[in-house]
């Protein structure tokens, strides 16, 4: 029998072993289904990476679209410190993108350092409406978050076709449905030369650095911490439970917001309902590598980023289906779950009658 | 008068039970989780793996009750990941059932997009046909409205009687609801709480796998990507509204039903006044709303949410 002990602290060395092993055995998963699809894994996984990194442009793509990732895994990562579960990440990044284009397409002309902060400010401000809705009716009617915002998902993308189709359409479109182009002075500049990279990447990592001092060094970011840890004692500490929640709900969806925007100005400039393949998910999934630590969230965005990256590339090559990409995704969440309760305990060979050996 | 007329069509009733199908037996599968304690929302992902397997399976030959049972043994197996996840290790209830559906999802498009690399449209199966039950379903407007669904919407009902007896009537019952309320005094007699839990989750997520494959196996006769679009989020939101009752639930996914058969229809009357992307809206719309209605009052089986562990308190 093995016997599992709980562990009293988690060393520092497990929070980053359990990651990287999870992240290892998820590959080792999506072998299977590789394998039953006929393809050589060492082909297969070579293209993958070849296609995230293998040259200056691939290396590009992998941070253009580990850039939104990033945004969408601190969002993830903020609530879920408050054990505030917002799943809604994809409707609040579509709510920013929103905001980016009723700002940035043509209603205000102002200098470029009036008008990027602008539009950014109403992104984030979008995608902080967005939650907050959820979060005062979990506070006020204990309704449960994760089906509010889940189903707030649908509602949002709906809402934006919906604008896509009318006051939002560009007349120029030629019948597709997407929105006027951002003009200029909103728009986020490449970073390197001719490849698609782009400014966003540094809002990001502001981002990462900004949740990082909220966390480690405000009242606000210790408020929350101790409401996801135990929201009775935070209550008793005389810590509004409620309050923090709506301020966890606000940054959160802010954060998402973001996204949303960096994608409009950064990348497509202008809004289709088609920009996101599910940044709002791959963010939960981001954090929870991450262990929820800002800075980890970095490195899990851009690994994640490769994996979409990689997998589309690998696709191209060999015609395997991309959806090993979402596969590979899914089953390192499950790992780093799994791998997170190993963490948390020491397991010992007891013998086979049970006894200490 | 015309918003009044839409009643007295036999059509829309029968659309109503149509579109409640997959609700009930999503709703009744999460409602046996959760009444064991378990929340499982990889109940998205379970339905559409039911969809796809139980589609495949026919497609490949398997005959229908064949696909049927492949959608179930699926949504079981689907089901146990969640319940080692939850129970024994005790993880999140909330992540790991977004991380299951998110596994799901993705193993059903990998696998039929592997198994039919290059269909431009999807292929086709011949679907299960209404039913035809001896004298019922010739009865005057009763007949056309209520009795010509499929084999499908009958065991859905069936089904509802079914739990509702077992989890009233049953020391089976009897235990699921106490592992749900309170495991330890489950345990104090001697029975298994991870083993009650795990098998109510197995359950229940193969009833789920059924909700997906009606979508393919009777309400169409082919699977798309993107089909199942929410429908099992709306079940989570019916079981709190439905208070954990499996004559409730059905209720409340026939209301569901007829509230979207209604809307559909004022749909080509005022559709040129309202986007048809507001009808869109509307089913999640009123799914919020009904479980911000139930949630102030509702009675949630107490240790929903709560790992139990063997030998600690």
């Amino acid at each position: 029998m093995i016997r599992m002990e709980p562990r009293t602290e988690i060393s520092r060395r497990m929070t980053i072993i359990a990651p990287v092993a999870a992240v290892l055995v998820a590959l080792a998963l999506a072998s299977i289904p590789l394998l039953a699809a006929g393809q050589n894994l060492f082909e297969a996984y070579g293209l993958m990476f070849k296609g995230a990194f293998g040259s200056a442009f691939a290396i590009s793509e992998t941070f253009t679209r580990a850039t939104p990732l990033i945004l969408t895994g601190l969002a993830a990562a903020v609530a879920f410190r408050a054990k505030f579960w917002n799943i809604g990440g994809e409707g609040q990044f579509y709510l920013g993108a929103l905001g980016a284009v009723v700002v940035g397409t043509g209603a205000i002309s102002a200098p470029v350092w009036i008008l990027l902060p602008l539009v950014l400010i109403a992104g984030a401000a979008a995608g902080a409406i967005g939650l907050i809705g959820p979060a005062y009716l979990k506070t006020r009617f204990n309704t449960d978050e994760v089906v509010t915002t889940l189903l707030l998902n649908f509602i949002i993308l709906l809402f934006v076709q919906m604008l896509l189709q009318g006051w939002l359409k560009d007349p120029m479109s030629l019948g597709w449905p997407q929105s006027s182009p951002i003009v200029d002075e909103a728009l986020l500049p490449p970073l390197v030369g001719r490849l698609r990279v782009h400014a966003g990447l540094l809002v990001a990592l502001g981002a990462a650095i900004g949740v990082y001092i909220l966390m480690r060094h405000t009242v606000l970011g210790f408020r929350l911490r101790a409401v996801g840890e135990n929201p009775h004692a935070a209550r008793h500490a005389g810590i509004s439970v409620s309050r923090t929640m709506l301020w966890a709900a606000a940054i959160s969806g802010a954060l998402a917001g973001l996204a949303g925007v960096s994608e409009v100005i950064g990348l497509k400039g202008y809004l289709t309902s088609d920009i996101s393949p599910g940044f709002g998910y791959a963010g939960i999934v981001v954090a929870m590598l991450a262990g929820l630590s800002p800075i980890g969230v970095v490195i899990s965005s851009v690994f994640i980023a490769a994996i979409f990256v990689g997998a589309d590339s690998m696709s191209r090559a060999i015609g395997v289906s991309n959806y090993i990409a979402d596969l590979v995704v899914a089953l390192s969440l499950l790992c780093v779950l799994v791998g997170g309760v190993a963490a948390r305990y020491r397991f010992r060979w007891m013998g086979l009658k049970g006894r200490e050996v | 008068m015309e918003f009044l007329e839409i009643f007295l069509s036999a059509n829309f009733w029968a659309a109503s039970l149509r579109i409640a199908t997959p609700l009930i037996f999503g709703t009744l599968g999460a409602l046996i989780c959760e009444r064991a304690g378990v929340l499982n929302l990889g109940i998205e992902g379970i339905f559409t793996a039911g969809a796809m397997s139980g589609w495949l399976a026919v497609w490949l030959g398997a005959g229908l009750i064949g696909g049927l049972l492949v959608a179930m043994v699926v949504g079981a197996l689907i089901g146990l990941i969640h319940g080692i996840l939850t129970v024994p290790l005790g993880l999140s209830q909330h992540v790991s059932g977004i991380g299951v559906t998110l596994l799901a999802t993705s193993v059903a498009y990998f696998t039929y997009r592997t198994t039919l690399p290059d269909v431009t449209s999807p292929p086709r199966i011949e679907p299960f046909r209404p039913l035809d039950i001896p004298i019922l379903s010739d009865l005057p407007f009763i007949g056309p409205a209520l009795f010509q669904q499929t084999f499908m919407t009958y065991l859905a009902i069936a089904l509802v009687f079914i739990v509702g007896w077992v989890l009233a009537r049953t020391p089976l019952g009897l235990a699921i609801r106490a592992v749900g309320d309170n495991p330890a005094s489950v345990d104090s007699q001697g029975m298994s709480v991870y083993g009650l839990r795990i098998g109510a989750v197995m359950v229940g997520s193969s009833i789920m796998a059924l909700g997906g494959a009606f979508l393919t196996m009777a309400a169409f006769d082919a699977f798309f990507f993107g089909m199942v679009n929410g429908r099992g989020w709306i079940c989570i939101a019916l079981t709190v509204f439905a208070s954990w009752r499996p004559r409730k639930a059905l209720l409340g996914a026939l209301l569901f039903g007829a509230f979207e058969a209604y809307q559909v229809r004022l749909q080509t009357e005022v559709g040129s006044f309202v986007p048809g992307e507001v009808f869109l809206m509307a089913p999640y719309v009123l799914s919020i709303i009904a479980l911000i209605v139930a949630a102030r009052s509702a009675d949630y089986p107490r240790a929903l949410l709560v790992p139990w562990f063997k030998g600690q308190r």
